[in-house]
């Protein structure tokens, strides 16, 4: 979130006469769970980046090939797609949902970093 | 050359309109209302306007049309009354907020029920919250004057607020009265082109109209616009010079009528204005030292002012076209307000008359006088004028 201005500093209003700006907007501040990368299992099928509601997932191209390489929490609102579309939460044998330490992406509470 | 003209204040009004030649006017018809656009609807028939005239389906899309348009960079112009001010009330505020200066004349009605369509003030008293600079004419000469003169107000750039022009129905609004009108170039010079600013049509400067505002930023919102408001006496004051060297008329917030030495003022908007004067005339001449102080300006409420003129006086009766079930009625509770800090605070009487039309005399209004002749004004007593008991 930018620092919110005083009404001396804000346009008549209501106007945003600043096209494009809701890209300052947190949304990250909205999150209760936090999508957790592991990269150790990632198989970069990108099925996270394309069903993510917002642009919160971090490509890196390496030779022509995209790479996940983790979140932008200023606008993840832990929404949990990414999780639940990505192949790794679920094991392929059982079709149950796999240990966590298998997992690519795991949600945990935000008060789990509450000290962050 | 000024003219002389024999005009309603609605044929005023509209002739007003017509000089000004607005972008925009969109409106709905409403007794007393009706004849202002019906007058203007046929210099556009008659294509001495280049306005673009939208008939709509109701005041809540007149003033939305005109929310549309001045947002745009139009001149917008609307004129209504009574319930169809009411069915506006939300883009009124709307308007305000958005702070687009949109001019719109009311032909001051009693608002329903039961169903009535002659003059009092509780339709414009009920918007005076609404944010919106509220004047307010004794006859058809200021009806014609503050149309003229509304634009130049609302869209200074210290101010961006619109302006109503008050009216009172049927008595301004079908009476006629003698004028004098401006010539077409004078007004046209006066009332200059639209200052724009945030145009949507803009497009080299693209802008958002209406977005969503919660409690982050609303309130700070709210604070321009009070801010806005603190800002109209100049503006009002500096627009009325110039508008009294091309008339001659001289306005300010308030009219003070021998008020110099008078010992007892009466307060009062609109048309009773006249009849108040006549009285005190009538007093004068039995040696009565009263005199009048009329507020041309109601929002933002000349408060100042009036405690300037009515600190020491020995009394201020107020009279209000409107009641507040409940508690005191609008103007009186404003004067009441105003004259807690004054150093001599004058006794002080709220009299509430002409509800629905009810015909005010001078003998009401002597009446009202004589009670505070014999020192018989009581701060908390609310009376009545004209009511049968």
């Amino acid at each position: 979130m930018p620092e919110l201005k005083g009404w001396k500093e804000l346009p008549i209003g209501g106007l945003i006469v600043e096209p494009g700006n809701a890209k300052q907007y947190k949304t990250g501040t909205w999150r209760v769970l936090r999508p957790v990368y592991q990269p150790e299992n990632c198989i970069h099928c990108m099925q996270c980046w394309l069903y993510c509601p917002d642009q919160a997932i971090v490509v890196e191209i390496v030779d022509g090939k995209p790479k996940m390489r983790g979140y932008n929490y200023y606008y993840c609102k832990g929404c949990g797609l990414c999780a639940n579309v990505c192949p790794k939460s679920t094991d392929p044998k059982t079709k149950q949902p796999a240990p966590e330490e298998k997992r690519a992406i795991v949600m945990r509470p935000e008060t789990d970093f509450a000290e962050e | 050359m000024p003219a002389k003209q024999a005009l309603t204040g609605a044929e005023a009004i509209a002739y007003a309109m017509k000089q000004i030649n607005p972008d925009v006017v969109a409106a709905y018809p409403i007794t007393p209302q009706t004849p202002v656009v019906e007058y203007f609807a046929k210099y556009v028939a008659d294509g001495v306007v280049d306005t673009e005239m939208i008939p709509v389906e109701s005041e809540h899309s007149a003033m939305s049309a005109c929310v549309g348009a001045a947002a745009a960079g139009a001149r917008a112009f609307t004129a209504t009354a009574a319930v169809g001010l009411a069915l506006m009330h939300e883009i009124v505020y709307i308007a305000a907020s958005l702070r687009l200066p949109i001019v719109m004349a009311v032909a001051n009605r009693a608002l329903s029920g039961p169903i009535n369509i002659h003059c009092d003030h509780s339709d414009a008293m009920a918007e005076r919250d609404s944010g919106w600079i509220q004047l307010w004419a004794e006859n058809v000469q200021e009806a014609y004057d503050f149309t003229v003169m509304a634009y130049r107000i609302g869209e200074h750039p210290d101010v961006r607020l619109p302006v109503m022009i008050n009216f009172d129905g049927f008595i301004i609004s079908h009476g006629v009265e003698v004028l004098e009108t401006l010539d077409d170039d004078v007004v046209k010079s006066f009332v200059g082109k639209p200052i724009k600013m945030y145009s949507l049509l803009d497009t080299e400067h693209p802008v958002t109209y209406g977005p969503l505002d919660l409690y982050d930023y609303y309130f700070e919102h709210k604070r321009q616009q009070i801010e806005a408001m603190k800002h109209v006496p100049k503006v009002f004051k500096q627009v009325a010079e110039e508008f009294e060297k091309i008339s001659g008329r001289k306005y300010d917030l308030v009219e003070e009528y021998m008020t110099d030495d008078a010992e007892y003022i009466m307060i009062a908007l609109g048309s009773t204005a006249g009849t108040i004067k006549h009285t005190i005339k009538e007093l004068r001449a039995e040696g009565k030292k009263v005199g009048l102080v009329k507020p041309w300006v109601f929002r933002p409420f000349p408060k100042f002012e009036l405690q300037r003129i009515l600190n020491g006086r020995k009394g201020v009766i107020v009279l209000d076209r409107s009641a507040s079930f409940g508690a005191e009625a609008p103007l009186y509770e404003a004067v009441k307000s105003a004259l807690y800090e004054v150093a001599v605070r004058p006794q002080l009487g709220s009299y509430v008359y002409g509800l629905g039309g009810r015909d005010i005399t001078p003998a009401h209004i002597r009446q009202a006088f004589e009670d505070a002749f014999k020192g018989y004004l009581i701060a908390d007593e609310e009376r009545y004028l004209g009511l049968r008991e």
